[in-house]
């Protein structure tokens, strides 16, 4: 019953004024200084992780010198602008061998989290589809993960000699099970998915099933697992360095400069902090980045302050 | 283009189906019961027709949907596809003739894969049964799959998050045309969607299924849909047929006090009418530990002794109508559930 609108009985009508323009137009900042404005908590972390990896890269650039070289008439000491760090009690270059010591850290934290990932994709994805393989792995899994972490890389690194390889090796062993168990909740939720179902209905076959449809959608709770486990690993690594399991001591790492401070902590504690901080920033950076991956990938999750 | 093996009887028979899931406990993961989810299920599509799968939540609409498709091996029974038995078949033997049966589900968010492009959701099924040489004809498939359930051309290049509910509900449904199936189960396929767009989706279900001579087996609890759509209604409680028929002797002279029930709980539109509520007390029983006898005996407001004991059968009430009652054995003063046939215009 609509009829078009009479001029003169619109005469009288009070017409709404146009609405003042309150709010001015916001254009979301494209880029990556607009990522970073929205995920501040990677842009930082990334930043501190590129300067990390700049100092490992360029470690014989950066005013360093021999971080193995032995001076024992200068040893213990504070830090001064000839020694930025001080030196340790054989007198090396506390400045030189933290920074040296950043490419073990960083090689030891990426191998672990890359192989870890590989290896704990492939369990979780065999557990997750086969099911009679299931019970008998994730009663593996379950085993391992009863042993925490560092004593189980502590237990492998008796069984063989220290080197950064058995290191990587032994920590990763450490790792797979979380991997392993992340990657087989989310096959047993994506098997369930209509999509998936969908697939089978058209006709997929199931090695196509897997690569189409299953480890896509493991990628991001991956990634975001891969960069935990990647700042666990330098911790155990730093760990393993200090109660002497770990990295030989003749090679800097931050674990190894720690254990060489240890005794003389309470009178020269530069010796150990140095390494430390750098420790805890790498750390934090990497843990930095994967909060804010983890946001980014799954909205879900993101806790807004 | 692809060998159709017409055959004359029924697109799709199920026989006697059963799906009982095992449940597991303690240490050795021991079976400790069974859910008995889909308990002795029959009947028959034939070709171009729509046969309505309704009942309450959790009375095994789906899983006899999921065991057609072979998501899960059955417990018993058989599936017949086009004369042939399908519920033994290899997985390796089964997937050529996966095409025949494709399926839509209720959720249109979590039936199209994220990461993937609707072009390559929709060649899938194209690719897998061989239905096109090259990717021109894969374009021109997609072309018309678009066209056929009106979304337009070039949103073949989108990805899912991109379309709305009823949308993506196309796109489902675009996926099951692609393999050219003789029958499509549409599971729940509209219950997701508002008023307006599950009216569109329904309308262009029965007009592909026009066009195309599709079979549908319609699973659904919404009541008002399935009389607007549907040629036969089967109706299921705890995993049981308890009444099959046409829609007709269905909607106008249930026969089984659960469809009577069901039916009395639609809600008509005309603020006049008024009618006999059948309101049903208490809970669905369980399926892992179903009652005696007639399994709707719990509920049932006319249950005597012989209906907590002996489990009755499906019985021909009327020509393609039966129901699975024993109220019907009492001489005909004494039943309280038998209801003439009102003349439906």
């Amino acid at each position: 019953m609509t009829k078009p609108l009479d001029p003169t009985e619109t005469a009288g009508l009070v017409v709404a004024p146009q609405l003042p323009d309150i709010l001015p137009d916001r254009k979301p900042l494209k880029g990556v200084v607009g990522f970073c404005r929205r995920n501040p908590s990677i842009a930082i972390g990334a930043f501190l992780l590129a300067i990390m990896f700049v100092m490992a890269i360029a470690a014989p650039y950066l005013w360093t010198v021999d971080p193995t070289a032995l001076a024992p008439s200068r040893r213990t000491r504070i830090p001064s602008a000839d020694y930025w760090f001080g030196t340790d009690m054989f007198g090396r270059d506390i400045y030189s061998r933290v920074v040296y010591g950043a490419r073990i850290s960083l090689i030891v934290g990426f191998s672990v989290a890359i192989l870890a990932s590989i290896v704990g994709l492939v369990i979780g994805l065999v557990s997750g589809m086969v099911r009679w393989a299931d019970s008998l792995i994730m009663r593996v899994i379950d085993g391992m993960m009863s042993i925490p972490p560092i004593l189980l890389a502590i237990a492998l690194m008796a069984l063989t000699r220290g080197s950064v390889g058995n290191v990587i090796i032994a920590i990763t062993i450490a790792e797979i099970p979380r991997v392993a168990r992340l990657v087989r909740g989310v096959v047993l939720t994506l098997r369930e998915q209509p999509y998936v179902e969908a697939a089978i209905a058209a006709g997929t076959r199931t090695p196509m099933l897997i690569l189409r449809h299953i480890l896509p959608n493991t990628f991001a709770p991956m990634s975001v697992q891969a960069t935990y486990i990647c700042a666990s690993a330098m911790i155990v690594e730093a760990i393993l360095s200090f109660i002497g399991a770990g990295i030989p001591p003749t090679i800097p790492s931050w674990g190894n400069i720690m254990a060489d401070g240890r005794t003389l902590w309470q009178v020269k504690p530069h010796i150990v902090m140095f390494p430390a901080i750098f420790l805890s920033i790498t750390v934090l950076a990497v843990n930095l980045v994967g909060d804010g991956l983890r946001d980014v990938l799954d909205p879900r999750m993101a806790k807004k302050i | 283009m692809n060998a159709p093996h017409r055959h004359s009887g029924p697109v799709l028979e199920v026989n006697d189906l059963k799906k009982h899931f095992a449940i597991t406990g303690g240490f050795l993961s021991t079976v400790v019961g069974h859910v008995y989810a889909v308990d002795g299920v029959s009947f028959a599509i034939e070709r171009g027709e729509t046969l309505s799968l309704v009942g309450e939540s959790g009375c095994g609409k789906s899983t006899v949907g999921k065991a057609i498709l072979r998501l899960f091996t059955i417990t018993d029974g058989q599936v017949v596809l086009n004369g042939e038995r399908i519920d033994e078949l290899s997985d390796a033997a089964l997937r050529p003739l996966r095409q025949r049966i494709q399926v839509v589900f209720q959720d249109p968010f979590s039936s199209l894969n994220p990461r993937m492009r609707v072009r390559d959701i929709l060649a899938e099924p194209i690719t897998n049964f061989g239905l096109a040489k090259n990717k021109g004809e894969i374009d021109a498939r997609l072309a018309k799959l678009m066209d056929k359930v009106g979304l337009p051309r070039d949103a073949v290049d989108r990805w899912p998050h991109e379309f709305s509910g009823g949308q993506r509900q196309r796109i489902g449904i675009a996926r099951a045309l692609a393999a050219e199936p003789d029958i499509i189960i549409c599971d729940e396929a509209v219950s997701a969607l508002d008023v307006s767009v599950k009216a569109q989706i329904v309308n262009l279900l029965c007009d592909l299924q026009q066009e195309l001579g599709l079979a549908l087996l319609f699973i659904s609890h919404d009541l008002a849909i399935v009389e607007h759509m549907t040629h036969r209604v089967a109706v299921m409680y705890l995993g049981k047929i308890v009444e099959i028929g046409t829609r007709d002797a269905i909607f106008s002279a249930p026969m089984h006090p659960y469809t009577q029930a069901l039916l009395s709980a639609v809600p008509v539109p005309d603020p006049e009418a008024s009618r006999e509520r059948i309101l049903l007390t208490g809970d669905v029983p369980s399926p892992i530990n179903p009652p005696k006898g007639c399994r709707f005996n719990t509920r049932c407001p006319h249950a005597f002794d012989r209906c907590r004991s002996e489990e009755p059968k499906l019985r021909m009430m009327a020509e393609k109508h039966e129901a699975a009652c024993h109220l019907h054995d009492l001489p005909a003063s004494e039943n309280p559930v038998r209801r003439e046939y009102k003349n439906n215009g």
